[in-house]
Order: C-alpha cells, then structure tokens, then sequence
C-alpha cells in the first residue's frame, strides 16, 4: 500500500480519550471550544432530540454533545420513575485525529497538514474552499465555513495554539467530570483499558471502546471514546474507513478505462478511413481489420494489466 | 406559599396536610411521544456530512470534463484519418466544454485565484490535486489545438498540440470517475469498479454526438460509432454497478435521471448509427439526445451520491454487514 497511509506518527502523539460514562450532558465543552477558538455561531434551532440542538459536528461545531433516552436499565443503577427502566447517554463527540485521515489525504492544496503532535489541522490561509475534506471524512467531522469571496474548512485543531504553550485543549479543561482527557495517546489508551474493566465489573456489560484499535479502517483515532451502546446510536459510523484505501485499486480502474476510451476513439476512426469505406477493396479491408485487432487487443492488454 | 412554619425559634416544621405529595395522584400518564433515537442512527441524522458542492458546478463539470477530454481524443482520431472538418468541430467543442469546466471549478472555489493554490503541490493521494495537473497540461493544449484549426495559422503546431490534448483527454475524461470515488459517500466510493467506465462511456457518447451535431454526415462516421460503442459501455456498467452493490444501489436505481441518461444514450447511439448518414436533421437530434443523455447519466450518478450520502442506513448497514462477516469468518477459525 503506497501513499502517506504508511506516513509514521512519531512519538509524542498526543489524543483525547472520551469516557462517555461519566458524561453529565453539561456542554462545558462546547462553550469552551467556542470561546477559545472563537468558533462563530452554528445555528439556534430547536430540534426536540432530546437536550441536543447542536445537532452535528461540522464547521462552525468542534465539539458535539449527544444525548440519547432509552427505556433501559444503566447496570445496576435505579433511574427513580417508578418502575420504568431509564437511561440517559450523553457523549461528546470531536474531530477524530485519525491515523489515516481522509481529508488530510485528498486536500488538494496541503492546507490540512499532520503537527508534531499528530493531529490534523487546517491552514485556513493555504485552504481554497474546493470542499472534497467535506464528504472524504467517514465521521461527517469538517465541514465549509462559508463567507464573502468563497468560504474555507474547518474543523478541531486540538486547540494547536493551547498545545504549542504547554496548556491542554479547552475542551479537556473545562470538563467538570474528566469526561475528556487529554494526554498522551499511549497512556490514554491503557487507560481506557482499565477503565473498561472497572464499568464493566459494575454491571455495565454494553461497555466498549470505539476508536482506540490500531488496526481499524483509519488505523486507530487520535479520539477515542468509551462508550455504552453501539456507535451509531450516538451517531458515529460503527466501521469507518478511509476511503484513500482504495485509491490504488480506483486509480487501476480509471487508467484501464482512460486506455478503453483511447483504443475505443482510435477503433472508431481507423475501421473506416474516408474514401475506402464505400470501395471497400481487400486491401482496406484487411487493414481495417488489423486495426481493429490492435485496437482490441490494446484493450485486452490494459484490462490484463489491470 | 411555604410547606414549612418557621418559627420564633428558629426551628422548622414539616406540615402534615400537604396535599401534593409525590405519586398521590396514581401512576403519571405517558409523556406525549417526543423524538425517540430511531434504532440504528442518531435520530435519523446522517453520519456523513453533505457534500458542500453544487449541482450545477459539480456534475456540470463531470460532464463537461468528460465531453471536453472524449472530444480532443475523437479530433486527434479524426486529424490522423484525414476528416479535417470533423476534427475541427471537436476542437471547437472541446475548448468551448474545458472552458465552462473551469468556469464551474472556479465558480465552485469561490475565486479564480484560488484556483493556484492547487499548483502549490502534487498529490497522487488527491484525484483533485491530479486532476489540477491534468486539467494544466491539457487545458492549453486544447486551447492551440481549436485555435490554429481554427485559424489555420501554425499547423505544425497545431498538429503537435491536437495529437498531445487526444492523449491526455481520456485521463481528463475519466480521473472525475476517481474524484468522486474517493469519498465516504456511499454510493459513489462502493461503485469505484465501474464508475471510471461508466464515466468513458458516457464522456465517449457525448463526445460522439457533439461530433455528429457539428460535423457534416460524410465524415461523422467515427463520432456515429465512438458514440454507439460510449452508451454500450455506460450502460454497461451502469448495470453491472447496480447489481454489484446490493441494497446500496437502491439510490442509483430510484433515480429517473439516470433512467433518462440511459434512455437518451442509446436512443441517440442507434439513431445516430441508423439514420445519421442519410440525414443531417436526424444526425443533429441523435447528437444533441447524446449529449443530453451524458448530461442526465452525471447529474443522476451526484444526485444518487447525495442521497446515498444523505441517509444514515446507506453509511451504516453496509458497515455493520461487513462487521458481522468478519465477526463470523473470526468464529470460523
């Protein structure tokens, strides 16, 4: 597999690991985000999900609280309404860092670029507004700011600014419950490992971590999280791959069908030649033919190398 | 009013008689039903976000990208066999479709400036960053190869430049097929099989009917069969995409603009074939029904795209199913 998938993050990787089970819905994160990035506003809607009308992650939204209800116990915890199971899932959800991160892949200019520390970020001085980071992204995280004279991409930075002076990213200092740590992706992984054991042995059995495999599709988040049900109940893709993947394979595809449309044109044009297609003596015909062969036979040629 | 007598003392005293005490009124009725999670999403949302691009200015440009390339390669064909008028046609048309391409690329980036901010770097991981390249190394061959046909001023030059643009176009036409391709959206990123010859067939049958529509009957004969063999091709695998695909393709086979691509195409190739040497009207109609026919194949293949990208079910199930396979194929061993 070419390309900068073998890219090495060096050492020093740093990451946020979401504990979703102590998450108390409280946007802390949100705010702080906004306030430090100054992030413009995203949108006042009322949507009736629940206590969430950010709704998504996207340009003007780097962090994102989810809340889902379910009728259903949270281990061994009593929800208080009778005798009706209740559980309240709350998440915040953030640029995932990715190992493999499409955008950074398929940024035409290298705006978006890999740091020292192993995030992802845009250079909105060097970004051209073209949007292909938009639908490349298997997680729906950045999106188009749009402005007077075309707008650029956005997305979290990590807070890169906060990095730089040594402080950890707002988001991770504001959080009131430890939610969001931040720190060394190493550590934050066994962490979470352990983590996992203790809500599990508390009766949690839908416990999991969703992004701290080095062998997913993105090749491990620089995001992780711990989470109590199925990904995309919280709105995350439960297998996400970056689509750069199968680049090698699509450029194959689009050579061998460049090569079809050449030897298609040249078959149409030198079957017949103008001033021997209505005569048409043995000579022509036999060169026609042999034209056609070629022409074919370039066609099989390509498909094979294929 | 207070629930509790405070008194001179400063000791509180809970009253009995309150009436309002929790659950004395019987089990609480059933909250009227509010936006439940659906199972399996996020309260429907899409997990992807929607592609930031226009209609108008993408798919336009898929299918002027695919005219303009298919069209330089149909002229070099026709130079070579000595159909100067033919070849003369398809310049013109080929300079006319890289122009409005670059019209919409630039009008879908904002400013023309901005168009240079690609230049800074090559690629291979960016189909756009390679597309950039493609489009300024053909662009200007384009552009000499009509100018001097048209002119007949330089025809050495011109010549030189007519046989480089007929060489690069097919990657012009086809390397859109890997922009697209190169994406999370569902529909577009699992059709990348198919989806570089759907786009060559459907740039080669434009490309044969603006050759048909501008070119004099006698000497169309290639642009009659380059754009039967093009709506063969696109149908093809426009076919062989949507049974590949599975529940996936249910996009792609709901949209009637794709339907009407496919209808228009091949009404036009076996037109053009039957009737487009006898006839310059009907010559003209064949040509401008392919045209419309690759016009309608690009704008159904982004709709599709769109709506693959816009439901959640389209981004998940294929993930779960390829998540319980592997499960199973782990249980196996």
């Amino acid at each position: 597999m070419a390309f900068d998938l073998d890219e090495a993050i060096g050492a020093g990787r740093v990451g946020f690991f979401t504990d979703t089970s102590v998450c108390i819905g409280c946007k802390a994160c949100e705010v702080a985000c906004k306030e430090w990035n100054a992030v413009p506003e995203d949108g006042l809607t009322f949507t009736g999900m629940s206590y969430d009308n950010t709704v998504g992650l996207g340009a003007d939204t780097w962090r994102h609280v989810a809340f889902i209800e379910q009728r259903r116990p949270l281990g061994h915890q009593e929800p208080g309404l009778n005798d009706q199971d209740f559980r309240w899932l709350m998440a915040s959800d953030v640029c995932k860092h990715c190992t493999h991160a499409a955008c950074l892949d398929v940024c035409p200019t290298g705006s978006l670029f890999r740091t020292e520390y192993g995030t992802v970020v845009v250079q909105e001085d060097v970004c051209n507004g073209c949007g292909y980071c938009v639908p490349a992204c298997p997680f729906g995280v950045i999106g188009k700011r749009e402005r007077a004279g075309g707008g650029t991409a956005a997305k979290c930075t990590m807070c890169y600014d906060r990095l730089g002076a040594g402080e950890e990213p707002a988001c991770a200092k504001t959080c009131p419950t430890d939610s969001i740590q931040f720190g060394d992706l190493e550590e934050l992984r066994e962490r979470a490992e352990r983590r996992l054991e203790q809500v599990r042995a508390s009766g949690v059995t839908s416990a999991r971590l969703y992004g701290h495999d080095t062998g997913d599709g993105v090749g491990g988040m620089g995001a992780f999280f711990l989470l109590l049900d199925e990904p995309e109940v919280y709105g995350l893709p439960p297998d996400p791959v970056v689509t750069t993947r199968d680049l090698p394979a699509m450029w194959r595809h689009t050579a061998t069908a460049a090569l079809a449309l050449l030897a298609g044109m040249a078959a149409a044009a030198w079957l017949r030649r103008p001033g021997t297609a209505s005569t048409a003596g043995a000579s022509t015909t036999a060169d026609s033919t042999t034209a056609a062969l070629r022409a074919w036979a370039g066609t099989a040629i390509s498909r094979r190398r294929a | 009013m207070s629930q509790t007598d405070v008194r001179l003392d400063g000791s509180a005293e809970v009253r009995t008689e309150r009436e309002a005490t929790p659950g004395s009124a019987g089990p609480r009725p059933l909250r009227p039903a509010t936006a439940q999670p659906e199972p399996g999403s996020y309260y429907g949302r899409p997990v992807l976000n929607e592609p930031t691009w226009q209609a108008a200015d993408i798919a336009g440009y898929l299918f002027l990208g695919g005219l303009a390339g298919a069209s330089s390669t149909l002229a070099a064909a026709a130079e070579l066999t000595g159909r100067p008028r033919l070849a003369r046609a398809a310049k013109t048309g080929a300079l006319c479709a890289v122009g409005g391409s670059l019209y919409s690329l630039i009008h879908d980036l904002g400013r023309p400036e901005r168009f240079v901010n690609m230049l800074r770097v090559f690629k291979v991981t960016s189909p756009m960053s390679v597309g950039t390249w493609l489009l300024t190394a053909y662009g200007p061959q384009a552009g000499c190869a009509a100018a001097t046909a048209l002119t007949g001023r330089l025809p050495r030059l011109g010549r030189a430049a007519t046989i480089g643009a007929g060489l690069v176009g097919p990657a012009v036409a086809t390397y859109t097929a890997a922009l697209i391709c190169d994406t999370a959206v569902p529909a577009w990123h699992e059709g990348y099989r198919e989806m570089p010859f759907l786009f060559a067939g459907s740039a080669a049958a434009a490309a044969g009917g603006l050759g048909m529509l501008a070119a004099p009957p006698d000497e169309a004969g290639p642009a009659r069969r380059a754009a039967l063999l093009g709506a063969a091709a696109e149908c093809a695998a426009a076919l062989r995409m949507e049974r590949r695909l599975g529940p996936l393709a249910e996009p792609l086979k709901r949209s009637r603009l794709l339907r009407a691509g496919e209808a228009l195409s091949l009404a036009g190739a076996l037109a053009g074939i039957a009737f487009g040497r006898r006839s310059r009207v009907a010559a003209g109609a064949a040509g401008a029904a392919l045209l419309a026919g690759s016009a309608c194949t690009r704008f159904g293949i982004f709709r599709a795209g769109m709506e693959s990208a816009n439901d959640p079910k389209y981004t998940i199930q294929p993930q779960r199913r390829r998540l319980s396979r592997a499960r199973a194929e782990r249980d196996l061993q």
